[in-house]
């Protein structure tokens, strides 16, 4: 085997850098936020303990932390439903090329790019002037969409991109019908990539905090409660929630690659499931 | 970086088939066949029925805010209230101040710097991933470890730089300690530095990940072809890779240029309030209720960031590149 260039090396130690720059402040307070209870925001941490964590658990704790969670955890979990329903249904509509979808895909890039703070000022704007209160359920459920959506959607255009068609057609010569072909045979194929699109919709709306700052009304998501924190709380208890709301985003993120992984491994032994169901 | 997430799934679609001419084909060519049946609704009809959701969400989340804001900047405002009017008096203060223009300026500093330096870094690393790296297992799980940060959250991953870089914080007590410095630096919380260092930190794996995915795509036998034919490294990196990768560079230029533009909190958390970007301006009229003169400047960065994207999208067709 050939030995790797010089130049690996030098770019290896390069990313490695990188990864520290990348993780080596959460890692920091994580570890600080094991302070002992006379501890402060930096080092040196004065001895260790789970004071800051059982902080978060008690009343007096600023603010509603679980009350926020409970909200951001539900409408992650909405966010995530519309986003991969919606995002199906665009990408198969974007594959019909009706009139005025390249209208409709700059638009959808306009959502992307558009600066957040403008969703939740018009937002904002229009439930006042309707007369409706903000609420995070509603105009903050909308508002996050037009973050997730676009990236649902582009991932939808890049899976169809790659889709053979051939198995649509296979399918319609054995006689299904349109609903059955996209049942038994589409739905199966791209399910993988649907696991992807859960995953943006649920971390990206759970984490989202520009475009729900004007539009979540009077009961705050995690992440409003957490920004709330950080003018008035000047003990490593922030530390300890923001560790622990790292910790459940990377339980999320494992749990849905291990998903996609498992997916892609039952795929391997069986082969294409699609059609399975017609049996 | 989104077709790399939709990847490991694609390869067992097309069984056989070259990745290369799959991944060329834009949607335009997807659909030749005529699927049209007697009594079937036309692809319009159906493509619209389809869209319909996603039409309604952006209606009503995107296209009436946008609406709504133009119309509000024209409005007049007291202390307390808004109420309609059709006057420029919003804009006339917008562009009469100093302050604007400042702000501005110090928008677009931002946006450059940090362009700068995600390019320069996430190009180096997704080069190493896509070119040094040799087993696709390590490529993807590489791949991962660095998008994952991306899915969690902003204001923690900004919070977690306050004892690096605060009075005490882990480098000044480092630099003191080797005797580099002797009183703690300043500008290391609170200043331009830390609202580009955060920036930096936020936004690198935008480009990361669509130059990454770009580079991936690039036929090897080119790489090979220039070897044979006798350019250096260095020259097949610059004459070969580079130009091949610029659909990626510019999509990630997209995203970490608006996102820069738009941002408000990264400034305002990363410099302690005491520096100022137009998103910031907005946020800060929004705080003292004054809805109509937010407005107005929210129209003008929007006006702003989608020139900036018109230009850049007539360097890279998306929808190819996904």
């Amino acid at each position: 085997m050939e030995r790797p260039p010089r130049s690996f090396y030098v770019l290896a130690v390069f990313f490695a850098v990188f990864l520290v720059f990348l993780y080596g402040p959460t890692i920091t307070i994580a570890i600080l936020s094991f302070q002992g209870p006379q501890g402060g925001l930096t080092f040196p941490m004065r001895g260790v303990s789970l004071h800051w964590f059982f902080d978060l658990f008690e009343q007096q704790a600023v603010g509603d932390i679980w009350g926020s969670f409970r909200r951001s955890f539900a409408l992650g979990l909405m966010v995530m439903v519309t986003t991969v329903v919606v995002s199906v249904m665009g990408g198969m509509a974007f594959r019909k090329r009706f009139a005025g979808s390249t209208v409709l895909f700059y638009l959808i890039i306009t959502s992307l790019v558009i600066p957040s703070i403008l969703i939740s000022l018009g937002v904002g704007l229009i439930f006042s002037q309707a007369g409706l209160n903000v609420h995070w359920s509603t105009s903050g459920f909308g508002s996050q969409l037009t973050w997730t959506l676009p990236f649902g959607l582009l991932i939808m255009f890049a899976v169809f991109n790659r889709f053979d068609s051939s198995y649509e057609e296979a399918a319609r010569d054995l006689g299904a019908s349109p609903w059955q072909t996209v049942r038994h045979v589409v739905l199966p194929i791209i399910a993988p990539s649907l696991i992807g699109v859960a995953l943006f919709g649920f971390t990206l709306s759970y984490d989202e905090f520009a475009r729900t700052l004007l539009t979540a009304g009077s009961y705050n998501t995690l992440p409003l409660e957490i920004f709330g924190m950080t003018t008035n709380v000047t003990t490593p208890v922030i530390f300890a929630l923001g560790t622990l709301t790292t910790a459940f985003s990377f339980l999320v993120i494992g749990a849905f690659i291990l998903l996609f992984w498992i997916m892609g491994k039952r795929r391997a032994r069986q082969g294409s499931d699609a059609g399975q169901g017609m049996v | 970086m989104i077709c790399a997430v939709a990847q490991p799934g694609h390869g067992d679609l097309a069984p056989g088939g070259d990745d290369m001419t799959d991944q060329a084909t834009p949607i335009a060519l997807e659909d030749t066949k005529p699927a049209r049946r007697a009594g079937r609704p036309s692809r319009h009809l159906t493509g619209w029925l389809l869209a319909s959701p996603l039409v309604v969400v952006l209606a009503v989340f995107l296209v009436l805010p946008i609406a709504m804001i133009v119309m509000v900047s024209f409005w007049g405002a007291t202390e307390w209230s808004i109420y309609p009017a059709f006057q420029f008096d919003n804009y006339a203060f917008l562009f009469g101040s100093d302050v604007t223009y400042r702000v501005f300026f110090n928008t677009v500093k931002y946006a450059l710097i940090t362009w700068a330096f995600t390019l320069l870094i996430g190009f180096t690393v997704a080069y190493f991933l896509a070119f040094h790296v040799r087993s696709l297992g390590w490529q993807v799980g590489l791949f991962l470890v660095c998008t994952i940060p991306f899915w969690t959250s902003n204001i923690i991953r900004m919070i977690s730089w306050i004892p690096f870089l605060g009075r005490e914080g882990l480098a000044n007590s480092a630099l003191l300690s080797w005797g580099v410095i002797d009183k703690p630096l300043e500008w290391l919380l609170f200043s331009d530095f830390s609202v580009i260092l955060a920036f930096v930190h936020l936004y690198t794996l935008f480009m990361v990940v669509p130059i990454f995915n770009t580079m991936m795509r690039i036929d090897r036998s080119l790489l090979e072809a220039a070897n044979d034919a006798g350019a250096t490294g260095r020259q097949t990196l610059w004459h070969v890779i580079v130009p091949l990768t610029k659909p990626g560079i510019m999509i990630g230029t997209i995203f970490v240029v608006t996102l820069v533009m738009g941002d408000f909190i990264t400034v305002r958390f990363m410099s302690g309030s005491q520096k100022a970007n137009v998103g910031r301006l907005i946020s800060n009229d929004i705080s003292l209720l004054q809805y109509p003169s937010a407005s107005a400047t929210a129209v003008v960065l929007l006006i702003t960031v989608l020139i900036v994207i018109s230009v850049l999208l007539r360097f890279v067709d998306i929808r190819k590149e996904l």
